[in-house]
């Protein structure tokens, strides 16, 4: 195999970058999807087509702008360095940050569409059995929505690990800090180096392949956005 | 038990507002009947607090669940009900147990008055524990259901027609659970129905909703004998009586049934029954004619000595619907305004009603 350790920290920097924003997506698109799928706010249109965004810019146009935000001239940028942390920009929290934002609407929707799928009268029988709606979102909804969240994390990792160009404009590309699979490829075949192009590129295909698989392939007749 | 139930609510959703003012008995059961769209399951969604009626003031048992003047609205969990949904909404991720163990393990074990396998036994459905939800029949869920909300321990019940959902045979397989449910524990129930067989067999009190007003309160027998209201007109108009079995009459199958505080009996014919057990009756308007004097050679075997209340043509150019009075048991009958007028009916007249059929309910 015409890997080298270059190839391996990229592979094993995507993994390491594809699971900490999956778990952070996790954590903070439920709350995000809960309100999408509840709420009869005004806002919710705003929310929800801001949450959508990534679906539709190139990545370059939200790397852009983060680079903008997160760099020392921008506001974010500005607040972290006024708070010792230095800036994110060409780090790997950059592209924790990055990954988060570009990834929300793959995890977000199928979230919101499995907490939809659940209607009201689950949480209601629970308020009848004296279930706070605290105790309510953890003992039934949660269960409830299991499909969702599996379906949530799959699509959340898998384009995580697939994501290039927000990865290229906030991260640059420093060897084992911040340059992924993707961007590997495309230095190899800037390179003329075809062979490890080939290997990296093929197991992405590969890796796709199977993960789309799973999640198609193990709901027979049922949408993989949807919940059950 | 003996807590009185006090709901002022109103509620305007689009076109449709619900302005009720009940005061219900807080013991036996409560039926709130009327056609779709009356209001009843937004009563009793506001009873739950599953809805937040704008104006509203709830007192159940001395304790205020919503005043809305001032600003008082206890939650849906924090009320001591138990509420059973038209279907049994089951949590489908859970086992029957886990289903029936989720309102009982969230009630302090010095409050709770109903058991787990005292639940099981009375809706009859300890062989189904380990099954998943999703696999049990439309009735099995529903007495699952019915027990899962017991398992509260509530001191209130409430039922969203609970058998709308089920066809008639699973409908017999649960009214006379229900029975034993009104029978041995003493939880008030106020029952949401449109169906008179169900209201008949079960109700003590009844609510006659329509358009999102009350027509009408009262105990079940005197409501369904009223003239006045919409029931009487109905083809089916019945009376609904209490009774005490007797003696039996082995070579005609005949059993006594006593009319209570009084020295009236009905025979019908019937397998024999403990002596002395409570059950109630039906008798429909069409099943009882009327004769000026008693009529031994007739061969209706139920004759009783009634007096005239009140008559009245429920806008029919051919019937009239009479109002009786049966040593203090209302009855009504449904005979031909020629009749009447042949007869000369009219108030205060002693007459005789020949009762044709007699319904034994719940048996």
């Amino acid at each position: 195999m015409p890997l080298d350790a270059s190839d391996f920290g990229a592979i094993w920097l995507t993994l390491k970058l594809a699971s900490l924003t999956t778990l952070l997506l996790l954590l903070l698109g439920t709350p995000v999807a809960w309100w999408l799928a509840r709420t009869r706010s005004w806002w919710r249109g705003p929310v929800g087509a801001l949450v959508a965004l990534p679906l539709v810019l190139p990545p370059t146009v939200i790397g852009f702008y983060l680079l903008l935000a997160l760099g020392p001239h921008g506001f974010i940028g500005k607040t972290t360095e006024a708070l010792g942390l230095g800036t994110v920009v060409f780090s790997f929290s950059g592209l924790v940050i990055g990954s988060v934002i570009y990834s929300m609407p793959f995890v977000v929707q199928p979230l919101q569409n499995a907490f939809a799928a659940i209607g009201d009268r689950p949480l209601e029988v629970a308020a009848t059995l004296r279930a706070s709606p605290r105790d309510t979102f953890f003992s039934v909804v949660l269960p409830l929505a299991r499909p969702g969240f599996v379906t949530a994390s799959i699509l959340g990792f898998a384009h995580t690990v697939g994501e290039f160009g927000v990865v290229l404009m906030i991260g640059g590309n420093i060897p084992d800090k911040t340059r992924v699979v993707s961007v590997q490829i495309f230095d190899h075949v800037e390179a003329m180096e075809y062979a490890q192009a080939h290997w990296l590129a093929g197991a992405m295909l590969v890796f796709s392949f199977l993960v789309l698989l799973a999640l198609y392939g193990s709901r027979r007749g049922k949408s993989a956005w949807g919940a059950t | 038990m003996n807590a009185q139930i006090h709901a002022r609510l109103k509620v305007a959703r689009g076109d449709f507002t619900l302005d009720v003012d009940l005061d219900l008995p807080g013991q036996g059961v409560t039926a709130l009947f009327g056609a779709s769209g009356s209001g009843k399951t937004t009563c009793l969604r506001c009873l739950a607090g599953l809805e937040r009626a704008a104006d509203a003031r709830i007192e159940v048992a001395g304790t205020v669940w919503q005043d809305s003047a001032r600003g008082i609205f206890v939650p849906p969990h924090q009320r001591p009900i138990g509420y059973v949904f038209q279907e049994a909404s089951l949590f489908s991720h859970l086992t029957v147990r886990d289903n029936l163990a989720f309102g009982y393990k969230r009630i302090d074990p010095a409050l709770r008055r109903i058991h787990f396998e005292q639940a099981c036994e009375l809706l009859g459905i300890g062989h189904l524990l380990q099954r998943k939800a999703t696999t049990l029949s439309g009735g099995e869920r529903q007495r699952v259901g019915i027990a899962r909300a017991l398992l509260t321990s509530p001191s209130l019940l409430l039922m969203d027609e609970p058998l709308a959902a089920l066809d008639a045979p699973r409908k017999r397989e649960i009214l006379p659970y229900l029975e034993r449910l009104r029978d041995e524990l003493r939880i008030p129930l106020i029952y949401v129905s449109h169906a008179q067989e169900e209201v008949a067999r079960l109700a003590d009190h009844l609510v006659l909703l329509e358009q999102g007003t009350v027509l009408a309160s009262g105990p079940l027998n005197q409501t369904l004998a009223r003239l006045d209201l919409p029931l009487a007109r109905d083809e089916d108009a019945a009376v609904v009586l209490e009774g005490r079995t007797g003696a039996y009459d082995e070579v005609y199958q005949l059993l006594d049934v006593h009319l209570p505080d009084s020295a009236l009996k009905l025979r019908i014919p019937h397998a024999p029954l403990a002596h002395g057990s409570a059950l109630r009756i039906r008798i429909q308007a069409r099943d009882i004619s009327l004769s000026l004097a008693e009529d031994p050679r007739s061969s209706i075997i139920n004759r009783l000595p009634v007096t005239l209340r009140a008559l009245s043509d429920q806008g029919s150019p051919a019937q009239m619907l009479v109002s009786l009075d049966a040593d203090g048991h209302p009855l009504l009958a449904r005979v031909t305004r020629y009749s009447c007028d042949q007869l000369g009916l009219q108030p205060g007249q002693k007459l005789w009603a020949q009762i044709k059929g007699v319904a034994l309910l719940g048996q």
